[in-house]
């Protein structure tokens, strides 16, 4: 029998495949329904603290705003609820998951303020999630802003939170990154368990009618998943972290894939927001297949095979993969 | 039983009484009552339960009248049932509570007494709705002070379950129901022993049920009708004696010891005054301080005026009484007297006590001040041998004398007392920060303590006075704090020093703080004469906070509140500095704590960073200023805006005397010119080079501070020299044409949609359009010199151009401009558009609302003329009969015409047959047309001028119906789909000729944001707090079902052209005609600047799809509805979770938020998919189909 499972972070997954955040996990029967697809963990939606922030303070403006100008309307809205701004209805939501799900539950967090990480943070553990996935998801835009600084302040907050829960920390990183290993080591040395690679940003675009910018976010696709391949295979057995594959896993193809670079597991949104729980089986089962036709035993066997320290050619994952890339299309017909 | 103290206002403090004593509870809002509603329908909300375990069911009405019918029926069926109003509200439910009397029904009404709209409305407190119910048959309990609402809130309900004849407790409007003050609180314990469970059963047992049917209300003949109207007089003899019964059992439940008439002054008073609501307190304190002297006088309070018992108030007076002056606060013009006074006449002669003498007075009708040395006056008064009778008090009646002479420097301030005066911006929450202040003095020390807010009468960007009294003893003053009686006065907007008087408050010795711009070094020489000279005079304390800075530092943005707060409990030493503090955050933490922890910290922030910031000034001994305060308008404005109106602006209005007034509330219009009220910090600069000349800015502009001219190029001879022009682009006027795009700096409010809306941008930076916002000040001095160029040029001829697009549309003069709605209103764009097109020949009938408030709320109106005079004529009649009110006028004018016509046929000899001939078929379809008919109806009015004929006097008072007129009935959603819906479907039905224009905020906006039947579903709104879970009713659609009207709905914000279209072809259509406009409001929550996004987001959605139904398209054999809207291509969510209302819910609720939303997704698609039905019927003469197919 071929051994889909894995660990992660510590955790025992009964297979590689996991949903990472996405609004699929605001729905408990929706998380529910992944569960019994097959999926074998899921990453909770991110906690934005910025969000938080400016929900509470929007609600704040918008109920005081033109209040107790005008003698007949002293306030315009009513307001008499509790109103879940907080991440009160995060940390309800998590405990309900776990609650409902036996598959593992992971947090996940982008703060803006140094106290909110590491607060945010602890309550996740204490709300009960298994393991916690900081979103590092910060866009420099300052020319003074050295990359230097940067990278110190998120390896200080990472040690932060590493000191402030007990739990499994994950840290989700941008390949936007000068000398990522070194980076990627540094979060590490700061306490990271595992590296989740890599951040989607939303790419703006420009509407030449409107002159306008305008914001829509593509689902990824498998053509995604070649820029965090090459990343694991040169992380893998360079940096002592569990590797989580994020972007462009759409098929068991993909999740083979991703094992052989070095991750421990590979993680799906937009096929799951596209087709719903319905995508889970379809991997899992080309995943299995696969692995019966080669005569694989299992997942662990595999993981990091095809890293670049387990290749033939370490370099085809550096420049001369560049070089091989440009000379293929030349070579196109 | 300890009695927990409390600071509260009093509608909540009745409310609370009301809610725990009820089963239903009918409502509608009205000011200064909606608070009662409000706090019931939240507290069902949220499953509180009344004193028998179960929560009330909350309804709103439609009105008061159905809530009066409502809760009529629910008291037939036998429920513990109440209702909260005032003013006009009380009078809607007259008729029915005759029948609730005459069927002796157990039930308490609660009424914020308020003024009765006559020559004017007012929302401010008095007893003419009280003295207007008096003959109905209810009994009418008055309390005097926050504690007696509350208390007699209870009696009443204890009361009327014993005595059957029903209750209504009133009192006074705005003093009592919204002053913050400490009482006792009823416990739940307490009111039950006030409530005996065997007469609410017998209540309930006699209400109607099948199980043992009985029937009422019958009709009945002259044999028996009066008998039975006797047959209950024994229950109003009892009613007195269960009263004082009740009264008697509340002072053992509570201490607390009250009788049907209280006397209290000196024990052998030979002068009383006999009043009744708040004036009581007034009058008690002075009667207390004057008899402690040694006078010998008393105060005899009214505490049920009906039924009226004559027993009690005799014994209720000392035997040593001579003369008694009666005050009312109420007038009946052509009586004898005023209602108690003659009620006191009368009781006085049949209670055997003729000798004494009485007189009677007016006084504090809409919540005019009424204080200790007004009551001094009084009594002095009825020490004379001749006391005046028929007086009037504190007013200046130099028109018949009435007025009793009153000596201000009489004051009561007492020993230990601390006044304080703060003055705000509305926006900047003082009065928020003060209702927290007070509580605080009032619940952690023991202070007793009094707060009272007063506002200004536009609807944002004005002056607001919080009045806070605390000290030692129990605070019996429900008058504003008067000159030169405040220790603190504290100024939170720097730009008020230049236009109002605030240390005419102060106190000598007092303590003036400033929210001032300069620092303690650099203040003081920029500063007016007048404050410096206070300041000195007064020797006064100056201290200084930079609280902009401290609010831009901690992201506080415009509200001083928390810092004003803090700098005053820093300076006042009401508390030790730190225990202040702790109180302030722990008072933030209660407010703002439900809303998120980063409100409570961002102000925390503010608390500790105010104290750093808080310094005294030296105050030099000198005055060194050279500037002085502004004129309230300027000294060119017309005498009348000068010295009246000019008057009122500058918080005088109190001294104008009664001569200088209308006698019948007829005022001039275009006064909002002069009333400069500076309120923006940036306004648009015009950028010639790029502008395209649309007039989309223009169109949009809620305030009319934006216009573009087109004109003769050699106008611009003495130009000022920054005044902008360029060529225009305008096809009708090309060569020789300039053309400008002005702002009126000083009358812009700074909501940035014209930007917004502009189309152009600048192709090196497209962040950059053809108008852009730059900061004000240094643009101030000469914009306002272009604007005043600018608007000497005259207007474009009307009849010389098609104003049928939006760019020759906006070169017809606004005559309806700066008016005081919030900035960004998205009502006013269409008031102004049609005041644009037809505005020199409409007469305007106006709802109660926003509308009749930012446009006929004095002191100045927006409502303007052309440079010939003309103009709309405007009025309001009452929120629920607009249409009928706009109909009549509409029958006047079709009547004077055909009238006219008449006469003029009559006088074809005399001028002319060629002239009568053009006048009869003149063909006024458009504006050269409208035009030509004027210089025809000048020539036949100069050829009849010197006719002695008395039908030719006639026909020249009514020859102007000749000339094309344009009815228009305006009001808001309450009004149209609720209160005045009967009234709007009859004038529809009419056939008549107006045009209604529905501004649709989908919320009743003016009263603060109640339900109405236009209320979508998923929002939330007061009295639908869980979100509104049925959808918006259709007043489009069902009067197409007419057939004959047309109908049109429009947005603006998502199509302006539309919109232009609409309101011609309605104007124009020979029916009734009904455009409903969707109106963005402040009361959805959401950046006003970017309502036209989200117009469109509301088209887009399908939540409002646009359409035009002309019924001349079926005539023609057309489908007559044309919808402009496309089909929806965003969900509902879309565009709804960019508001408050909505969001709000996502965060109070969100299963339901979800449900809801779902259901309002339906309730888009279907209503789209009905609309495209009809949309593509086939309409032809006769039946087209079944003859195509023969």
């Amino acid at each position: 029998m071929t051994d889909l499972s894995t660990t992660y972070l510590g955790l025992n997954l009964k297979n590689p495949l996991v949903a990472s955040a996405s609004p699929l996990s605001k729905k408990l029967d929706k998380a529910r329904k992944l569960e019994e697809a097959g999926i074998s963990a899921i990453v909770m939606y991110s906690l934005f603290e910025e969000q938080i922030l400016h929900e509470t303070l929007e609600l704040d403006h918008y109920l005081t705003r033109g209040t107790e100008s005008f003698a007949e309307a002293l306030t315009y809205l009513p307001d008499g609820g509790m109103y879940a701004v907080s991440p009160e209805k995060y940390l309800t939501q998590l405990t309900a998951m776990k609650k409902a799900l036996s598959i593992p539950v992971i947090g996940s967090l982008n703060g803006v303020s140094k106290g909110g990480w590491t607060s945010y943070a602890k309550k996740i553990q204490d709300a009960g999630a298994d393991a916690l996935e900081l979103n590092l998801y910060y866009l420099v835009a300052d020319p003074n802003l050295k990359s230097e600084d940067v990278e110190a302040a998120q390896a200080d907050l990472v040690a932060e939170v590493r000191a402030a829960i007990s739990i499994p920390l994950a840290v989700k990183i941008s390949p936007f990154v000068t000398a990522l290993p070194n980076f990627a080591k540094r979060l590490v040395d700061a306490g990271a368990n595992g590296l989740v690679l890599f951040n989607r940003f939303y790419q703006p675009d420009f509407d030449l009618d409107e002159l306008d910018i305008v914001h829509n976010l593509d689902l990824s696709t498998s053509s995604d998943l070649r820029l965090p391949l090459r990343w694991i295979s040169i992380l893998y057995g360079k940096v002592n972290a569990d590797f989580a594959l994020t972007s462009g896993v759409h098929s068991g193809k993909d999740v083979i894939k991703s094992m052989m670079a070095g991750a421990k597991v590979a993680m799906t949104a937009s096929n799951l927001l596209h087709r719903g729980e319905q995508a889970v089986g379809p991997i899992l089962s080309e995943l299995e297949e696969w692995m019966k036709e080669r005569e694989y035993e299992s997942i662990r066997q595999m993981q990091g095979s095809m890293s670049q320290k387990n290749v033939r050619e370490p370099a085809a994952f550096e420049r001369a993969n560049y070089m091989k890339v440009l000379s293929s299309w030349r070579e196109l017909p | 039983m300890k009695q927990p103290i409390i600071m509260i206002d009093g509608n909540e403090a009745t409310a609370s009484v009301a809610h725990r004593l009820s089963e239903v509870i009918a409502i509608y809002p009205i000011t200064p009552s909606s608070g009662m509603g409000e706090f019931s329908d939240e507290w069902s909300a949220k499953g509180k339960k009344n004193l028998w375990g179960t929560t009330p069911l909350v309804i709103e009405m439609q009105s008061e009248g159905g809530a009066a019918g409502t809760v009529h029926g629910a008291l037939q069926t036998g429920a513990l049932t109440t209702t909260f109003t005032a003013s006009q509200g009380l009078l809607l439910m007259i008729p029915n509570m005759y029948k609730i009397a005459g069927e002796l029904t157990s039930t308490v009404f609660h009424v914020a007494a308020r003024a009765i709209a006559s020559h004017a409305l007012s929302i401010y407190g008095d007893h003419q709705d009280v003295m207007a119910v008096r003959q109905t048959g209810w009994a009418l309990l008055s309390s005097g002070s926050v504690q007696e609402a509350q208390d007699f809130a209870a009696i009443a309900q204890a009361a009327t379950l014993k005595a059957r004849v029903p209750f209504m407790h009133f009192f006074d409007g705005f003093r009592t129901s919204h002053e913050v003050t400490k009482i006792f609180q009823l416990t739940d314990e307490e009111l039950r022993l006030m409530v005996d469970d065997d007469l609410v059963r017998a209540h309930r047992a006699r209400g109607l049920t099948p199980e043992n049917p009985t029937l009422r209300g019958t009709a009945q003949n002259p044999d028996v009708y009066f008998q039975m109207r006797e047959a209950s007089n024994n229950y109003y003899t009892a009613t007195p004696a269960i009263v004082q019964e009740m009264m008697d059992k509340f002072a053992k439940v509570t201490g607390r010891h009250y009788n049907l008439f209280d006397y209290s002054g000196h024990p052998e008073a030979e002068r009383v005054i006999v009043i009744m609501g708040s004036g009581g307190e007034v009058v008690e304190e002075t009667v207390a301080y004057l008899a402690a002297k040694g006078e010998k006088v008393g105060v005899l309070r009214v505490r049920l005026y009906r039924p009226f018992s004559i027993e009690h108030f005799i014994k209720g007076l000392p035997q040593s009484v001579k003369s008694i002056a009666v005050l009312d606060r109420t007038k009946e013009p052509g009586a004898n007297g005023e209602p108690m006074y003659l009620d006191i006449v009368n009781a006085l002669m049949e209670g055997k006590r003729a000798d004494i003498k009485v007189i009677g007075g007016r006084y504090g009708l809409s919540s005019k001040e009424f204080t200790p040395a007004m009551t001094k006056a009084v009594l002095d008064e009825l020490s004379k041998p001749e006391p005046k009778n028929h007086f009037t008090l504190g007013i200046n009646d130099d028109v018949s004398h009435t007025s009793l002479t009153v000596d201000t420097s009489f004051s009561l301030e007492s020993e230990g007392m601390v006044s304080c005066v703060f003055f705000g911006l509305g926006s900047d929450g003082t009065v928020g920060a003060n209702k927290n202040s007070i509580k605080i003095i009032g619940e952690e020390t023991d202070n007793y303590a009094q707060g009272y807010f007063y506002y200004d009468s536009k609807k944002s960007g004005t002056v607001t006075m919080s009045h806070l009294r605390f000290g030692p003893k129990s605070i019996r003053a429900p008058y504003l704090i008067e000159a030169n009686q405040a220790n603190f006065v504290a100024c939170h907007q720097y730009s008020f020093l230049e236009r109002v008087d605030m240390l005419k408050y102060a106190k000598e010795g007092g303590i003036f703080l400033l929210n001032s711009l300069y620092g303690p070094d650099e203040v003081w020489d920029h500063l007016p004469q007048e404050v410096q000279k206070d300041i000195i005079a007064k020797k006064l304390k100056f201290h200084v906070i930079n609280g902009y800075d401290v609010a831009e530092k901690t992201g506080m943005g415009g509200r001083m509140n928390t810092i004003m707060q803090t700098a005053f409990f820093a300076i006042s030493g009401i508390l030790p500095r730190d225990a202040a503090i702790a109180e302030i955050k722990h008072a933030i933490e209660k407010s703002y704590g439900k809303r998120g922890e980063a409100v409570v910290k961002q102000n925390f922030d503010a608390v500790d960073a105010t104290v750093a910031n808080l310094h005294e000034v030296k105050v030099p001994a000198k005055v060194t200023s050279k500037t002085t305060r502004r004129l309230p308008v300027p000294n060119e404005a017309p005498e009348f805006v000068r010295d009246v109106l000019g008057q009122i602006i500058d918080s005088d209005g109190d001294n104008i005397p009664v001569s200088a007034f209308p006698i019948d509330g007829t005022f001039p219009t275009g006064t909002t010119q002069w009333e400069k009220r500076n309120l923006a910090l940036e306004i648009p600069v015009w950028n010639e080079d790029i502008c395209i000349q649309c007039g989309k800015c223009v169109m949009v502009c809620p305030h009319a501070v934006i216009r573009h001219k087109v004109y003769d190029e050699k106008l611009l001879a003495g130009a000022p020299e920054t005044f902008k022009h360029t060529a225009s682009k305008f096809k009708e006027f090309s060569t020789g044409f300039a053309y400008t795009l002005q702002v009126a700096p000083e009358d812009c409010t700074g909501c940035t949609l014209c930007v917004e809306v502009c189309p152009v941008k600048d192709k090196t930076a497209v962040g950059r359009k053809a108008i852009n916002m730059e900061p004000q000040p240094a643009l101030r001095e000469a914009e306002a010199k272009n604007w005043d160029f600018f608007m000497n040029i005259p207007d474009m001829d009307r009849k010389l151009f098609n104003p049928a697009t939006i760019k020759n549309s906006q070169l017809l003069r606004p005559l309806f401009e700066f008016s005081g709605a919030c900035a960004g209103c998205g009502e006013t764009p269409y008031v102004k558009l049609v005041s644009q097109l037809f505005g020199d020949r409409a007469v305007i009938a106006n709802a109660t609302g926003c509308s009749s408030i930012y446009g006929g709320n004095l002191p100045t109106t927006p409502w303007a003329k052309n440079a010939d005079g003309r103009g709309p004529a405007w009025s309001n009649s009452l929120f629920e009969d607009n249409a009928e009110f706009g109909l009549g006028m509409r029958l006047t004018i079709d009547k004077q015409k055909e009238y006219a016509v008449e006469l003029l046929k009559s006088f074809e000899s005399t001028v002319s047959t060629e002239l009568v001939e053009a006048i009869l078929n003149a063909n006024q379809e458009d504006e050269a047309g409208i035009g030509a008919q004027r210089e025809r109806v000048t020539e036949l009015k100069n050829k009849l001028g010197k006719s002695s004929d008395s039908r030719a006097k006639d026909l020249i008072s009514l020859a102007d119906n000749l000339v094309k007129k344009s009815v228009w009935i305006i009001g808001g959603d309450g009004w149209a789909y609720d209160i005045g819906y009967g009234g709007l479907d009859h004038v529809l039905a009419s056939g008549r000729n107006v045009n209604i224009l529905v501004l649709d905020t989908e919320v009743y906006s003016n009263t603060g944001g109640q339900a109405s039947k236009a209320t979508p579903r998923a929002a939330v709104a007061k009295f639908a707090m869980s979100g509104k879970g049925l959808p918006k009713k259709d007043l489009g659609l069902i009067a197409m079902s007419y057939g004959y009207v047309y109908v049109a709905r429009v947005a603006m914000g998502a199509n302006d052209q539309q919109t232009l279209k609409a309101l011609l072809e309605a104007e124009a259509y020979d029916g009734p005609s009904l455009v409903i406009a969707y109106s963005p409001c402040i009361a959805h929550g959401y950046d006003m600047s970017k309502s036209l996004e989200q117009t469109k987001l509301a088209v887009q959605s399908g939540h409002w799809p646009m359409y035009r139904y002309d019924p001349r398209l079926a005539e023609q054999g057309q489908n007559p509805l044309v919808i402009e809207s496309k089909e929806p291509t965003i969900p509902v969510s879309q565009y709804a979770y960019n508001e408050t209302r909505y969001k709000m819910l996502t965060q109070m609720d969100e299963d339901r938020a979800e449900m809801l939303m779902k259901e309002a997704q339906h309730d888009a698609k279907a209503r789209w998919t009905l609309y495209q039905q009809m949309a593509s019927m086939h309409y032809g003469n006769g039946n087209d189909n079944e003859e195509k197919k023969s």
